[in-house]
């Protein structure tokens, strides 16, 4: 054990020996305070660490001999969570500055100040606390009942068995899923269509890249202007100065667009993926700004930052069903769902394959992936080629649904992309759905609250929180889940990007 | 015969060539005058070495001597700077391994183990084998997705022959649990029964026996030998001289990246040396330090005479 | 105009880009050095830098829009280092407490880092967007910009002169401070090996700690200097982020000299490339040379470790 550190200052004018028990009941307080305590005295953030103070069940713990009460004011006032107060009060007035006036260059440091000088400045500190309190009672209330029940924690091996939701509830998500739009409001279901329809399909893509392979892709949404350009490029004469000297059914733009954007992901990744995984992330950082900048300055081939216009809505006419979409969102919504159920399936059995199997290897040590005979490379690459084919895919549905234009391939996009997989929970099918329905949910509802390129704060302040609170997402995958905490433990890694950073428990 | 057709038989341990295949003196292995320098360390110095089919050849020599880094030059991991290894896949078909990329030397024959377990820690046993057992098979994402025939006789044929070798080394009581919650010896046999599954007519184990109790030492001596009986050639990296003692039918010593001694376990253990390899001074034990001597030795007496 | 006419002033047009680049890819090399990591959010330190050393700058300029000059000048550029070194050292000390120190405490897996940074680069330059405004932000001139002295028919400005001068002050002085202190030694000891630096008795958690500082001091100050000749405003971090990371590559990430080197080098290459093709294709000029290094020489031109370089 090593040496106590020196009793927290809320704690200090308490005679050490008073409560019952005295000697020994600070030792369990200690116990608690040494994880917090071994990155140095002056720790701002140490309470939003979760292995730290925000998890103060020891600070009586179940096995720590006589404790005091919990209504003491030094078990209460921990040091620890005097600096959670702290933390979250700056939160709080972090969140008044992030909701408050929008300023501009002549007077920097004005809309801050007037968030700050307001009266809702009262009602985000007052939040603060209060989610102080309940983070607090909440920790004595499993701490007494840790006491009186031994907690049940099962092995991390013992849990194994039935994979995926069950049947039940996937159908029951569908129904909602159809029913959902025939109760709101025709902007809602345009919403539906173009925000939460193709990001679900987006992040079910980029999720091969992030959630099996472990990679990191911050260009995905180059892809999917690929998919868009090919479709005015090929089914429309007038959509785009440049056009094929054909014209086709957008249908038949489908497996061109899957294949172009396969076979974009391919030249991009071969020789990226050979290096180390952090490198794939930044060259396709660039690959999605430069796709974006011709985009955007190629006037005479792509338009410009004026769009296409008119590329021709889907059609059918086959087999004596002759059906075209048109400007109604509905029944694009529901050719969307049948098309994301289905790639729900097919990655499914993609997971389960060897393909799946190997990837999960590649994640968890690509030492002995390699040693087993898995084609790492190859199998980064596939994933890397499938998730950009299901970009282009998307990009011809975009296309095909709506006027479009470089705006809806920006960067931000990308990232938006990302932040759906990782939110949802990385590796998890119904996961990513779910965080693109919850997240461009969220969206929608600050789109007349907030300016549209405001709500990007929000998007990275979600992208940060869950990595701290919950990297394995809202829905997670059980294996990611399970390769996170082992990887945490020092057990295999949990991504195909090297080993972890310095630092850790030391 | 094709290795694929030995595979879809659904035989566990893909290659198993016949008695009469495997004549004496038929070579599975040369290496040749490799050397392996990190900036100014030299970790292999001209070591050669030959192994026949059939044969468990055993690497001892105290730590540091160069093994580990003769397994990773064999097995692509690491990159030689001078020396050649040859393989023979089959009798007749010599390929030069320096060069090729690990997956593929596994897909050659060359199945290994580390010294320091490396399973898929969140894969469950069965998943840990099949992985191996699936490296040579062929149907693609199209195959997965769509569940055609061939790649579910494939999916099928994966978990029949994973399911036998977890049989073979004792652990179908565990197939679907985590290779983390695996105890530590059982681990190393899911590790060795992961490296047959990819059907090796060369199983390389490095340091099986680390950590692991008396009885199951015996065990693994059993596993090893009953190994070699299918027809696989064994290259054992071992501390334990008892177990390389019981199963190897030869032993190369190595030292200071050099070999300095091979032949057969009694000649090994006789061998001047030897002795001074492991004993530091030859003259301080005399000439009868035998097999007890030798196996107080390797880590605990290493290199005591230098600097 | 022939290329070769006009080689002296891409010449000393690029040096001094290629300087800035170099004072902000030490921020990534520096980092990297220490936490094996490609800090995302850096390009965002950068920025709120500039914003700092812009404002701070600017509100001690007369209101009646004349140009000061002699000390006042002088006095100007060193607030506006100041303030843009402290405002990034700030936001560098918050985003690694923010981003990365409650993911390093339970050792979380690398692509868990990436991600909180992109989440941390995203959410700063979109505050900084609501709160200074989106659009181009210039800071009037700090001083009567003249021609210094011609160099082969090249003009030097004073202002490229000040950029280059400070920037490359700054450059010596991390040389000298990694190579030749204490604390030097303490990053060069985590970056060589963490594990032994803990044995050590180096106190890696602060280590860590100042050389985010470092970069972000660093990035801070060139944050003010970039401002001086071009816009500042919320999204200007991501395009020279990329080029200062390029430069870190091209120079072998990790190694503080190689840092300096690649940022040279690359400035010089954009600027004879822009001449020669086209100037709105610069930004892919940078990415193409990392593309290229990736592929030709990923350790770069002077390897790869901050522990044996420097």
């Amino acid at each position: 054990m090593s040496v106590p550190p020196p009793g927290p200052p809320a704690a200090s004018d308490q005679p050490a020996a008073s409560g019952p028990g005295g000697g020994a009941a600070t030792v369990p307080l200690r116990v608690t305070e040494s994880p917090a305590r071994s990155a140095g005295p002056s720790d701002p953030t140490g309470s939003s660490d979760p292995t730290g103070s925000s998890d103060p069940t020891g600070s009586s713990g179940p096995d720590g001999g006589p404790a005091r009460p919990a209504w003491h004011p030094a078990v209460l006032f921990t040091r620890a969570r005097l600096r959670q107060l702290g933390v979250l009060l700056l939160v709080g007035v972090l969140a008044a500055i992030v909701t408050g006036p929008t300023g501009n260059s002549d007077k920097p440091l004005q809309a801050a100040k007037d968030s700050i000088i307001d009266v809702r400045i009262v009602l985000y500190l007052g939040l603060a606390v209060a989610l102080w309190v309940v983070l607090v009672l909440g920790a004595e209330l499993r701490g007494a009942l840790e006491r009186v029940s031994a907690p049940v924690r099962a092995p991390i091996g013992a849990a194994y068995g039935r994979r995926g939701a069950p049947i039940v509830l996937n159908l029951v998500l569908l129904a909602i899923a159809i029913v959902a739009p025939m109760v709101v409001s025709t902007a809602a279901q345009q919403s539906m269509v173009n925000d939460i329809g193709i990001y679900a399909l987006l992040a079910l893509g980029l999720n091969v890249v992030v959630g099996y392979a472990g990679l990191l892709d911050l260009g995905y949404i180059a892809f999917f202007a690929i998919g868009a350009y090919a479709t005015a490029y090929f089914s429309s004469q007038t959509a785009m100065p440049w056009h094929a000297p054909f014209t086709l059914n957008p249908f038949f733009v489908f497996p061109i667009a899957l294949v172009l954007a396969a076979l974009a992901g391919v030249i991009l990744g071969a020789p990226t993926l050979r290096l180390r995984g952090d490198y794939l992330a930044i060259v396709t950082l660039g690959f999605g700004e430069i796709i974006h900048l011709v985009a955007n300055n190629a006037d005479n081939v792509t338009n410009g930052a004026r769009g296409a216009f008119g590329v021709p809505h889907l059609s059918i006419d086959l087999l004596g069903i002759d059906y075209k979409w048109g400007i109604d969102p509905l029944p694009y919504y529901y050719l969307l769902i049948v098309i994301i159920v289905g790639v729900m399936i097919a990655f499914g059995r993609l997971e389960r394959s060897r393909i799946g199997r190997s990837w999960a290897a590649i994640r968890e040590d690509e030492i002995a992936a390699e040693a087993t005979g898995v084609a790492t490379l190859r199998m980064k690459l596939l994933a890397f080629a499938i998730g950009a084919s299901v970009s282009g895919f998307a990009g011809v549905l975009f296309a095909s649904k709506q006027f479009f234009n470089p705006q809806s391939f920006s960067l931000q996009a990308s990232f938006f992309v990302v932040a759906v997989v990782i939110f949802g929970g990385m590796g998890s099918r119904l996961g990513v759905v779910v965080g693109a329905v919850v997240l461009q949910g969220l969206a929608f509802y600050l789109r007349d609250k907030v300016p549209p390129a405001d709500r990007y704060i929000y998007f990275g302040a979600v992208i940060v929180i869950m990595m701290i609170f919950r990297p394995q997402g809202l829905v997670p995958s059980r294996r990611r889940r399970r390769e996170i905490q082992l990887a945490e433990e020092g057990i295999g890694a949990a991504d195909s990007l090297g080993v972890a950073p310095t630092g850790g428990q030391q | 015969m094709s290795r694929a057709g030995a595979h879809r038989s659904g035989v566990p341990v893909a290659r198993r060539p016949r008695a009469d295949e495997t004549a004496p003196g038929e070579l599975v292995v040369e290496a040749r005058d490799l050397a392996l320098r990190f900036g100014g360390v030299t970790s292999l110095d001209g070591v050669s070495l030959r192994q026949r089919r059939g044969e468990i050849l055993a690497v001892i020599g105290p730590n540091g001597a160069g093994k580990t880094s003769l397994f990773n030059c064999l097995t692509g991991a690491y990159r030689p700077q001078q020396g050649s290894v040859t393989f023979w896949p089959e009798q007749d078909r010599p390929t030069e391994l320096v060069g090729r990329r690990p997956h593929a030397i596994t897909r050659l024959g060359v199945a290994r183990t580390f010294q320091n377990i490396r399973l898929f820690p969140a894969l469950s046993a069965l998943e840990n084998v099949q992985i191996g057992t699936e490296v040579r098979q062929r149907y693609g994402p199209v195959g997965a997705i769509l569940g055609l025939p061939h790649a579910r006789r494939a999916e099928r044929d994966g978990v029949r022959q994973a399911l036998s070798l977890l049989d073979l080394v004792g652990l179908s009581h565990r197939t679907h649990e985590l290779a983390a919650s695996l105890p530590y010896g059982e681990q190393r046999r899911l590790e060795i029964a992961r490296a047959l599954g990819t059907g090796p007519s060369l199983l390389l184990l490095d340091e099986p026996a680390a950590g692991t109790n008396p009885a199951e030492k015996r065990d693994l001596a059993g596993l090893i030998t009953r190994i070699a009986g299918t027809g696989v050639s064994v290259l054992l990296i071992e501390h334990d001289m008892r177990l390389v003692m019981s199963v190897a039918t030869s032993v190369v010593v190595l030292n200071f990246g050099r070999v300095i001694a091979h032949g057969t376990p009694g000649e090994v253990q006789r061998d001047p040396a030897v002795i001074e390899a492991y004993l530091g001074v030859a003259d301080d034990t005399g000439g009868d330090a035998g097999g007890a001597d030798v196996q107080a030795g390797p880590g605990a007496a290493t290199r005591k005479d230098v600097r | 105009m022939g290329f070769l006419d006009q080689f002296w002033q891409l010449t000393i047009d690029g040096l001094m880009v290629g300087s800035l680049y170099a004072v902000i890819a030490l921020g990534y090399t520096l980092v990297y050095g220490v936490l094996q990591l490609i800090n995302f959010a850096h390009s965002e330190v950068f920025m709120l830098g500039s914003f700092g050393g812009l404002f701070a700058a600017r509100g001690l300029l007369p209101d009646d829009g004349s140009v000061p000059g002699g000390l006042a000048s002088v006095g100007l550029v060193a607030v506006g280092l100041g303030a843009g070194a402290i405002c990034g050292g700030l936001a560098a000390f918050t985003l690694e407490r923010v981003a990365y120190r409650p993911l390093r405490r339970r050792s979380a897996p690398r692509l868990a880092y990436l991600i909180s940074a992109i989440g941390a680069s995203l959410f700063a330059v979109n505050l900084a967007g609501k709160e200074f405004g989106r659009q181009n932000v210039s800071l009037p001139d700090l001083f009567h910009n003249g021609t210094v002295f011609s160099f082969f028919g090249a003009d030097v400005s004073t202002q490229s002169l000040v950029i280059f001068a400070v920037a490359v002050a700054m450059l010596i002085g991390l040389d000298r401070l990694v190579a030749g202190t204490r604390l030097g030694q303490g990053i060069r000891a985590v970056a060589q090996d963490a594990d032994t630096a803990v044995l050590m008795g180096v106190n890696v958690e602060r280590i860590i700690i100042v050389t985010f500082v470092i970069g972000g001091l660093l990035a801070g100050a060139g944050g003010f200097l970039y401002a001086m000749t071009f816009n500042a405003s919320y999204s200007m971090g991501f395009v020279p982020g990329v080029k200062a990371f390029t430069a870190a590559v091209l120079g072998g990430i990790g190694n503080v000299r190689g840092a300096m080197l690649g940022g040279l080098l690359l400035g010089l290459v954009e600027s004879y490339g822009g001449y020669l093709f086209q100037a709105s294709y610069k930004d892919v000029i940078a990415f193409l040379v990392l593309v290229a290094i990736l592929m030709i020489r990923p350790s770069g031109l002077l390897g790869e470790r901050l522990g044996r370089a420097a």
